[in-house]
């Protein structure tokens, strides 16, 4: 009954996130960019803002001329999650990759690092009496929520260990439409509920920074204006 | 010293963190358009009564035309980031003016009916309905940015503040709710030529006096040339660079490089002004039709190069823009760059020696350099990424002896606007303006002390504008704030010159 449920809600929240992402990336896609206004000094060739794109992405370039602190905890906090997500990906796949086992070391004591970020941003939401200013209730939870997945899955892994075999043969099961037991262990199943509503809200809330990024024309933006005409299809129609 | 020195408001450090002062700034505003001014930037005259209808429909309109408004008010995460690079929120403590709470006060309304988590659960993401009261605080809070684009260095996500600020004014304007300043400017373009509506006749008459002026100066026929056919070089300048000072130092100061390096050029009645305020205002539009005056100008004259003087935004338009808004330009040279600056110019000129100087000329001033926003982080100069901050700062250290930089952290791409910028230079802001130039004033008190400096030099004509009104507020002389080609004209050796007193003991008199 519990594997039916979780069964029915990753496939509904996988559903969710998939193509609601898609359908936002879609939209800022399609979207013109009618001018060009790279943040300057901006690159001036494609390969140049490939580079940029990487710093901002892989070290947060921008967030670290702007505040150590906040970058501290963000740049741990992100850099810790992809590890985390490189270690879980063996509990998808049947075989495990080379590079998967080397990551899960790391990746298991990322957790400490993963929840070390996030705390430090929750103080900072409350002990900054600008950024308190600009916090809504959804960016508390946001940070609640990831600490609740941090929290419960280091539980697992440090504490009361679950059946993992068990689970990764229902997730396998998830993968060829087959739906296998489910170990009903409480803490498991926070962590599974608190990573499918992750999933759903992902392509609606402010989690679409993480696609969107790419799209943001001040940072994707070649700075070539005197080279190359730049000129989106609606102003065209106003040549005509 | 100073003339009027009432206030010398020095903060610890240029770019102290205020505590929150909760509605310090609220109801602050610029005159609003009249009917009139409305008319002639083809907007209603006055607030329309379906506005919330159109405010919306603007609203989705803008989401499907520009990438950056949708991207921008979906990808914030409220990380904090920006929250203390405003010069207006370090000025006044005033937590609307941090980037990120000024971008919200549209975001609110955008997520209370475009998105899913507004819609339905609107206190949980901070949405709210879209009223009159909401409308006035847009009018009040999106007149306290300058369009300066600091706040978009430092976000990790580029999300530029002065692209909200022009939607959001975009959006007021469209429902009759414009701003008087920059709208009755934009007609006066539209209409004469320039944003002064100084007619060619007047033109004509201020540029002969000027080259009389020159005359008796140097001794040799300097000259303003006016509406000139043929010419290979047609200038485009701020036509505050006709009248006001110290903008029309730099004016001549361009004149004596042009004829030093011998070659041809004229202004254009037609297109006798750089700025184009359709920026400020948000409107593609208008900003397209004043940026065609300029290719008409250069079609009619038959010139083979369009320069561009000293002005911030409207080098942004021009450097970014003008290809896009009225390209394609090939009927002109493509030896040279379309459009060029003058430091540009300046600076080829100076490398291929055909400039001389007497820097010694420069001697009695201790000099630092404003970086203007639009062209630091919105523009280029040369070939290479930050040359907008080396030419101008290599022309100046060819023609000046004394020169420091400010602290790292307010110039260049971190540099902090003069406080005027943005469609704000209006008197009827001018408590805004004081306030949003501590930050750069404190930067230059330090170097002050330091150093000694006695003057800027910016590249701007709204800077030298709003620093000339704002410099005796922190005991400096008015004229302390100095074009950059006032520098060059103080030094430059014209072949042949009499040498006579220099142009600026002349015009410092008046």
């Amino acid at each position: 009954m519990l594997g039916v449920i979780y069964a029915i809600l990753f496939y509904i929240a996988t559903a969710i996130i998939v193509v609601g992402v898609a359908m936002r990336v879609r939209t800022y896609a399609r979207t013109p960019a009618p001018l060009k206004i790279p943040t300057t000094p901006a690159p001036t060739t494609g390969w140049g803002v490939f580079w940029r794109m990487v710093r901002e992405v892989l070290l947060f370039q921008s967030l670290y001329k702007s505040n150590k602190w906040i970058w501290l905890f963000g740049w741990m906090m992100h850099m810790s999650l992809w590890l985390i997500l490189a270690r879980h990906m063996r509990y998808f796949i049947f075989e495990s990759y080379w590079w998967i086992d080397a990551v899960q070391f790391v990746g298991t004591y990322a957790s400490f690092t993963f929840l070390f970020g996030l705390g430090g941003l929750l103080i900072r939401r409350f002990a900054v009496e600008r950024i308190r200013y600009i916090s809504s209730p959804s960016d508390v939870l946001m940070l609640l929520l990831l600490i609740g997945i941090g929290a419960s899955g280091s539980l697992m892994r440090f504490v009361t260990h679950t059946d993992i075999v068990s689970v990764k043969a229902f997730m396998l099961g998830l993968s060829r439409f087959h739906v296998g037991h489910l170990p009903s262990d409480p803490v498991l199943l926070v962590h599974l509920a608190l990573v499918i509503t992750l999933m759903i809200i992902f392509p609606i809330s402010k989690l679409m920074h993480a696609p969107g990024v790419f799209f943001s024309p001040s940072r994707n933006q070649i700075d070539n204006s005197r080279d190359k005409r730049h000129l989106a299809p609606w102003a065209a129609e106003l040549e005509k | 010293m100073p003339d009027g020195a009432e206030e010398f408001r020095k903060m610890q450090h240029a770019l102290d963190v205020p505590c929150l002062k909760p509605g310090a700034m609220e109801g602050v505003q610029p005159f609003k358009a009249k009917p009139e001014h409305q008319e002639k930037v083809g907007m209603p005259g006055e607030l329309i009564p379906d506005w919330k209808e159109k405010a919306l429909e603007k609203m989705a309109e803008l989401g499907e035309k520009n990438r950056a408004f949708k991207v921008y008010l979906d990808t914030c995460v409220k990380c904090g980031a920006c929250t203390d690079k405003c010069h207006y929120f370090l000025g006044t403590g005033d937590p609307k003016n941090m980037p990120v709470a000024r971008q919200d006060l549209l975001r609110s309304v955008y997520r209370r009916y475009f998105t899913f988590a507004g819609k339905y659960f609107p206190w949980l993401v901070g949405a709210r309905d879209l009223t009159e009261d909401v409308l006035e605080e847009w009018y009040s809070y999106y007149h306290q940015c300058s369009e300066c684009r600091r706040c978009s260095v430092f976000c990790p996500y580029g999300i530029d503040t002065a692209e909200i600020t022009m939607a959001a004014r975009e959006i007021l304007d469209t429902v009759g709710v414009g701003q008087k300043y920059s709208n009755e400017i934009i007609g006066k373009v539209k209409e004469v030529g320039n944003n002064l509506g100084l007619n060619p006749k007047a033109l004509r008459a201020t540029l002969e006096d000027l080259e009389e002026d020159l005359e008796e100066d140097t001794g040799l026929a300097v000259r303003l040339p006016l509406d000139e056919k043929g010419a290979d070089i047609l200038l485009i300048t701020p036509s505050a660079d006709f009248f006001a000072e110290p903008h029309i130092d730099g004016l001549l100061g361009y004149a004596k490089v042009f004829h030093e390096a011998g070659v041809s050029w004229t202004i254009s009645s037609y297109a006798s002004e750089a700025a184009n305020f359709g920026l400020f205002i948000g409107s593609y539009e208008n900003m397209r039709e004043i940026s065609l005056r300029i290719r008409k100008a250069a079609e009619d004259l038959g010139v083979k190069r369009i320069v561009f003087g000293e002005c911030g935004h409207a080098w942004r338009v021009a450097y970014s823009f003008l290809d896009t808004l009225a390209g394609p330009f090939d009927f002109l040279d493509q030896k040279y760059p379309i459009p060029q600056h003058i430091l540009e110019f300046t600076w080829d000129e100076i490398q291929k020696g055909t400039l001389k100087f007497d820097k010694s000329k420069n001697d009695d001033i201790r000099l630092t350099y404003h970086d203007s926003c639009n062209v630091a982080r919105a523009s280029r100069m040369g070939d290479m990424p930050g040359g907008q901050f080396e030419i101008p700062r290599n022309v100046i250290k060819a023609v000046c002896n004394n020169y420091f930089d400010m602290d790292p952290d307010t110039i260049k791409e971190s540099t902090l606007c003069c406080g005027g910028g943005g469609g704000l230079l209006t008197d009827d802001l001018m408590d805004l303006r004081i306030k949003g130039s501590s930050p750069r004033m404190t930067a230059l008190q330090d170097v002050t002390e330091e150093h000694g400096v006695t003057h800027m030099a910016a590249i701007c004509a709204i800077c030298k504008t709003q620093f000339s009104k704002v410099m005796p507020k922190f005991g400096y002389e008015m004229d302390s704030v100095v074009s950059v080609h006032q520098l060059v004209s103080n030094a430059i050796i014209l072949t042949g010159s009499n040498d006579g007193e220099s142009a600026e003991e002349e015009t410092s008199d008046e």
